[in-house]
């Protein structure tokens, strides 16, 4: 499904290089977790893939089902079915969370020649997903992520990766700032929509998140490259040690 | 002003030489007294601080403007309102194509022939709140309305008016200047609604004073036409009594020259004043919203709120004051101007200014000046929401504050749906 081939990658506006050959390929299906500790690259790669500006790719490829991602801008990525899930979800006054919601929505339908939701279809669609995210009429009413607690702005991101379906998903700290409670709740949301076609890209910093939704494989990434990966036995050696062992063992 | 040149009344350099208007009774003492102000003032002047953003030249040039006429087959906005409805032809009422100038609960004249009575309740109102918006800061064009202008109402409403007025303005010569006056008394405990639409004319100078008594409310909401090449100088003076209400938001889409003056006086206790704006402009668009906010009651609220998206060139400017006076105890005030710039042309200059002389106040005020968000914008089109749409969105989400202050939901959907399709025509 994703296949990254030695991807480099610079800031724009400085000389500093942040990924520095990066290889990962994601199966259908697939649950990849890359660990790594702080400045490692990991939001970088997340960024990239999705199509952030303010960085410029200096060599390899990455890929989505052959298609080359890295000439496609946001959107069309978007409607080939990537998604990322935010660290910081982006806080949007003036604008709706229903109609941001449906407007995504509709634009994907609209880029693969699908029909678009009536106001109808979505209202019932939506309401049975936020529904099982424990996200009320308020929540989709009020503008996106506006004056939402941690918690919320993560359940949101999920509903959003509920009702666009993509088939990638990448889930950036997705765990961060959030209480145990909290954090079942949002894996349980993940792993409702985990299928044979639907692969994800889960990055944290710990091993707890990846109690709740198993990884096939985890990957441990240290100054912009992949430097180890295995089983999910390698999360919790990270946990147990630290990186700094893992690290030193790379080197 | 090129009003009077056209009637070859006056050297507009001179407003020593004004000829005053005719036949009127009562209101010959008012444009008198005006006249005097002012010549004792003068035009407005490029040095003059308070034209400093926006040159008053345009406006008083003796050539009269030229303003084509904008052909649209979209419906005027408020025609959906029940509402009723009165049409000015190039400035004057057309009486043929307006309803009937009754209503209950109102009072209505037209200006020619109020200033034929003898007597009149207008008689000491009209042009006394131009008189006393006079200070601290001169506004000549006003005090040249009150003393030329002939079109125009007088409302009296005694109780709550059961529909709103709407003036209907629209232009049928290209190059006609117009000078419009209304004066609005609201007695105890009324309340009206007061819709105006239209571009009135290829250069406008139009006045309204808006007297409210103790507990009375009035809503305006206007909408200042599309016609580019139209200039407008306008002034709205509103003097507030206790416990009364006074709401006013005006869209400003297009126009190469727009000052909208509002001068509010909250003369009594437990009043409030909320006056807002959104305006889009692109290329040669000037618009200016000056505002000055006076509080002499205690216990009163006020809100300035003005948005404004421009681009390509398109120039926004705002100066608003609050001022409190001692007697102004436990103020509430609040002012916030935005503008946000669609590229590295356009400018939005600021003024926010704010003087207190009580001391148990709480004045909020704030100004910024921005582009569009790129990280909202990236987080928009990561969910497959195409650039250009996910602009649109912001620039309404800029604007929506403001269209907030409209309190009819109706009214509101229709503004933003025109506001939609602008920015839609207005792409880059």
């Amino acid at each position: 499904m994703l296949d990254i081939k030695n991807l480099a990658v610079k800031l724009n506006d400085e000389d500093k290089q942040i990924l520095n050959g990066v290889d990962l390929t994601i199966g259908a299906g697939q649950v990849h977790a890359i660990m790594g500790p702080n400045g490692s690259g990991k939001s970088t790669l997340s960024y990239v893939l999705s199509g952030k500006d303010g960085y410029a790719v200096t060599g390899g490829s990455a890929t989505l089902d052959d298609a080359d991602l890295l000439e496609l801008d946001p959107e069309e990525r978007a409607a080939m079915g990537l998604f990322l899930a935010f660290q910081y979800p982006v806080e949007i006054p003036g604008v709706g969370n229903m109609t941001f919601l449906r407007t995504a929505v509709n634009s994907q339908r609209k880029a693969r020649n699908e029909a678009e939701l009536t106001a109808a279809e979505f209202l019932k669609i939506i309401r049975e997903k936020a529904k099982s995210l424990k996200i009320d009429a308020e929540m989709l009413k009020r503008p996106v992520n506006v004056g939402f607690s941690g918690g919320e702005k993560k359940r949101n991101e999920i509903l959003q990766m509920a009702m666009l379906e993509p088939r990638m998903c990448i889930l950036d700290e997705t765990d961060s700032g959030l209480d145990v409670d909290a954090m079942k709740l949002v894996a349980e949301g993940v792993n409702a929509l985990r299928a044979p076609d639907r692969s994800f890209l889960v990055i944290t910093h710990y091993q707890r998140l990846l109690d709740h939704i198993r990884p096939d494989v985890v990957h441990i990434m240290a100054e912009g490259r992949i430097v180890k990966s295995g089983g999910p036995e390698l999360a919790l050696e990270v946990e147990e040690n630290g990186y700094a062992d893992l690290l030193a063992e790379v080197a | 002003m090129a009003l009077q040149a056209a009637r070859s009344r006056m050297e507009p350099t001179d407003p020593a030489t004004i000829t005053l208007p005719a036949g009127g009774k009562w209101i010959t003492g008012v444009r008198k007294a005006a006249k005097a102000r002012l010549v004792a003032m003068g035009l407005p002047g490029r040095r003059d601080e308070y034209w400093k953003y926006t040159r008053p030249d345009a406006l008083i040039a003796p050539e009269p403007a030229r303003a084509p006429l904008l052909t649209t087959d979209e419906k005027p906005v408020f025609d959906q309102v029940d509402r009723l409805k009165l049409v000015f032809v190039d400035g004057k009422l057309d009486l043929a194509a307006s309803d009937p100038l009754a209503m209950a609960e109102i009072e209505i004249e037209t200006l020619p022939n109020g200033a034929k009575r003898d007597l009149h309740w207008a008689q000491g109102m009209f042009g006394a709140l131009e008189a006393r918006g006079q200070n601290p800061v001169p506004r000549p064009l006003a005090a040249l309305n009150t003393t030329l202008a002939e079109e125009g109402l007088l409302i009296r409403v005694t109780g709550v008016a059961p529909r709103p007025i709407c003036l209907h303005y629209v232009r049928e010569n290209p190059d006609a200047d117009a000078m419009v006056r209304h004066l609005i008394r609201l007695e105890p405990g009324a309340s009206l609604t007061l819709l105006e639409n239209g571009p009135a004319a290829a250069r406008l100078n139009a006045v309204t004073e808006v007297d409210i008594a103790d507990g009375a409310a009035f809503h305006h909401i206007r909408t200042q036409g599309r016609d580019h090449a139209r200039q407008a100088a306008t002034h709205l003076f509103a003097s507030l009594g206790k416990g009364s209400e006074f709401k006013s938001f005006t869209l400003t889409v297009n126009g190469i020259l727009t000052r909208n003056e509002c001068v509010i006086d909250l003369t009594g206790d437990d009043a409030s004043a909320t006056v807002s704006g959104a305006s889009v402009g692109d290329g040669d668009f000037h618009q200016d919203d000056t505002v000055f906010v006076t509080h002499q009651g205690a216990n009163c609220a006020s809100r300035q709120v003005f948005k404004k998206v421009l681009r390509n060139g398109a120039t926004g400017v705002f100066q608003g004051k609050i001022l409190v006076e001692p007697t102004a105890q436990k103020t509430d005030g609040y002012q916030i101007s935005q503008g946000l710039l669609l590229d590295e042309d356009s400018q939005f200059l600021a003024k926010p200014e704010l003087e207190i002389y009580a001391d148990d106040v709480a004045c909020s005020h704030g100004s910024t000046v921005g582009a569009i968000d790129e990280t909202a914008l990236f987080y928009l089109t990561s969910r497959g929401i195409p650039r250009n749409l996910a602009q649109d969105m912001l620039v309404l989400a800029f604007l929506a504050e403001a269209l907030g202050e409209i309190g009819d939901a109706g009214i509101r959907a229709d503004i933003q749906a025109r506001l939609e399709g602008w920015i839609e025509r207005h792409r880059a």
